[in-house]
């Protein structure tokens, strides 16, 4: 049940970043939006991993297990992988944001209206 | 030595790269050499690989950190555990691309680029670029190609908006990462999808155990679609004329690169991964699935090709050929994917199927040259009159000859014209296409007979006419790298027109065949 209920918010935010990335016009609301979609994707691999009743996945905590349970180890490995990609991500796009409002003194897209011919 | 290859690929550019801000303090031309050198030792070590893997049709693997690398599984276990790198005909094909184009635009950017002495972030992001695309070739883990996927755009968004003093370079490079992103993290919650199933990220190991149940569907579109929107075809091909334009020139060249490995790694997908299985469950639907491939590629010539006729400045022209170009390679091979598990036990396949899938991977080498050529083309011309606009642009062919010759070369190769490739793989995709449907073939030589007509006017109107040495603003003289960029590339034009042979059985056709084979 809890992780039905996992799989339908991961769904939901996955749904609820891609609806803002298409219809938010702020760039850092757009990196906003990126952001919970990356959480969506994080969350999902956690979930897939969660297995009930087991310990964290520590070598010196096996031999003491009646049975072996325990979650799996390799996608909070590539999770932390994916946080720490995100990061780079979000700073490289708020910097490139931060750029585009001092040489057009905007954030919104519509106004950008993308790249010009060059004159 | 020799078994460590495939992981020297990738890790010399990456050692490289994290070496620039040393190297860096040893002067400008010492930089250059040692990437240079590096960039000659990187396409040495691939063409290495061909006798072995192209002509004899060997598969090599590597697993990271094992006792004994060249093994797919460890003894003990019976399925890989560690990242697998895999070297078949096809990733050496990817490979080898990345390898020519690389060092032929890094030669080209030595004399274009200005960077203040002692910095070298261009050299640094350039270097991580290369490493991120020789990544995507190589990987046979899902994860890991995720991993090489955003360290390619992370530092390709960078080179993007790498001008920041212009008004709209740093939008250009945040549309970029933007679009990066959603393709990304949609890859990766289809790899999530595969992992739920198969508990391995490994690509061979998913397609053997691969049951083709409904997920398995679901996670085939979400890893094609984010494969297809970097690649640039048409329905999300918005991002591509504005990146393309605002980057400096050898930087489009690189992104035209990275496009193509996308592609590859998406026909890789669509076999390698999602293709029969060897445990002989069900099948994905070929024929849908070609259709839908065929329908892209017609959609992307055709859009690609119309928008580029209308455009005043040069960059968005090629930039737009770019989607144009990408529709060629799409349609070739859908067909070949149309046919690949048609009712009449491969008949149709092997009569004019895996001739249209040559022809359109044949075309992707052809692309990836006479495209870069084009752009770094392109670059000396923005350089040369300070605009893009075309019709700021007039008697060019009175100085630069050489940049005439070479935009002659590159402009008539990407309308087909005989002595030059674009020739030789495109006539591979007519003649089979027209067996498949003939309506599709001449829609392609129409899109063809266009592309001749704009670059025509690119031409006419930048090279041509009188000389007007008041529009100049930067009158130096090429160097002696810019130079040697072009013509390297003029060259394996004109020889890749003249002795398709040679390329085709060498490197093409083992390709193409190592993409089909049933395992």
């Amino acid at each position: 049940m809890l992780s039905i209920f996992l799989y339908v918010t991961v769904v939901s935010l996955l749904i609820l970043s891609i609806t803002s990335v298409i219809y938010k016009r702020n760039l850092i609301k757009l990196v906003i939006a990126l952001n919970i979609a990356e959480s969506s994707v994080n969350l999902f691999f956690i979930t897939l991993a969660y297995r009930p009743d087991s310990t964290a996945p520590i070598f010196t905590l096996a031999p003491a297990l009646q049975e072996l349970r325990m979650v799996l180890p390799s996608p909070q490995a590539l999770i932390l992988t994916n946080i720490v990609i995100g990061f780079a991500t979000t700073a490289l796009m708020l910097v490139l944001a931060v750029i585009t409002y001092k040489n057009n003194g905007t954030l919104d897209i519509r106004k950008l209206k993308g790249v010009e011919d060059h004159d | 030595m020799t078994n460590h290859i495939p992981v020297l690929i990738i890790t010399l550019p990456l050692i490289a790269a994290f070496l620039q801000p040393v190297t860096g303090f040893a002067g400008f031309k010492l930089r250059n050499l040692v990437i240079i050198t590096i960039l000659l030792v990187l396409n040495g070590l691939l063409f290495m690989l061909v006798p072995d893997v192209a002509l004899q049709g060997k598969t090599i693997y590597y697993t990271m950190g094992a006792s004994d690398p060249s093994q797919f599984t460890q003894p003990g276990i019976s399925f890989p555990v560690r990242i697998v790198l895999k070297i078949d005909s096809f990733s050496l094909f990817t490979g080898i691309i990345v390898g020519v184009v690389t060092l032929t635009t890094f030669l080209f950017s030595t004399g274009t680029v200005k960077e203040d002495k002692r910095k070298s972030y261009f050299s640094t992001l350039f270097l991580l670029f290369t490493a991120g695309l020789m990544g995507m070739s190589f990987t046979n883990d899902l994860f890991n190609f995720f991993v090489f996927l955003e360290i390619s755009s992370i530092s390709g968004a960078a080179l993007v908006a790498y001008r920041t003093y212009r008004k709209h370079a740093p939008y250009a490079g945040y549309k970029y990462i933007l679009i990066s992103t959603i393709a990304t993290t949609f890859f990766l919650f289809g790899v999530g999808i595969c992992y739920a199933q198969y508990g391995s990220f490994n690509i061979q190991y998913i397609n053997s155990v691969l049951a083709h149940s409904y997920l398995d569907k679901v996670a085939m579109l979400f890893i094609i679609v984010a494969m297809a929107m970097k690649a640039g075809s048409v329905p999300m091909h918005m991002w591509v004329p504005d990146t393309y334009a605002e980057a400096p020139a050898s930087i489009s060249a690189m992104l035209k690169a990275s496009g193509m490995v996308t592609l590859c790694a998406m026909f890789r997908f669509t076999f390698s991964l999602f293709g029969p299985s060897s445990s002989g469950a069900g099948k994905i639907n070929y024929e849908t699935l070609g259709w839908i491939v065929i329908v892209l590629g017609v959609l992307s010539m055709f859009i690609g090709v119309t928008m580029a006729l209308i455009q005043h400045d040069v960059r968005r022209l090629m930039a737009f050929h770019a989607v144009s170009q990408t529709g060629y390679m799409l349609l070739g091979v859908g067909v070949g994917i149309a046919v690949f598990a048609k009712g009449d036990g491969g008949a149709a396949f092997k009569a004019f199927g895996k001739m249209a899938m040559v022809g359109g991977i044949f075309h992707i080498m052809n692309n990836a040259f006479y495209k870069n050529l084009l752009f770094l083309t392109s670059g000396v011309m923005e350089r040369r009159f300070g605009t893009r606009n075309l019709n700021g642009m007039i008697g060019l062919g009175h100085r630069d000859t050489l940049t005439t010759v070479v935009f002659m070369i590159g402009a008539l190769a990407i309308a087909g014209i005989p002595p030059f490739n674009g020739f030789d793989s495109k006539l591979l995709i007519y003649e089979s296409v027209y067996k498949f449907s003939p309506v599709l073939a001449i829609i392609a030589m129409f899109v063809s007979v266009m592309t001749l007509a704009s670059f025509m006017k690119v031409f006419y109107s930048s090279f041509m006419g009188p000389r007007r040495d008041d529009l100049i603003v930067e009158g130096a003289p090429l160097t002696k790298g810019t130079k040697a960029g072009l013509i390297i590339l003029a060259a394996l034009i004109i020889l890749t027109g003249l002795f398709p042979g040679i390329i085709v059985d060498g490197i093409i056709e083992p390709a193409v065949t190592a993409l089909t084979q049933i395992r």
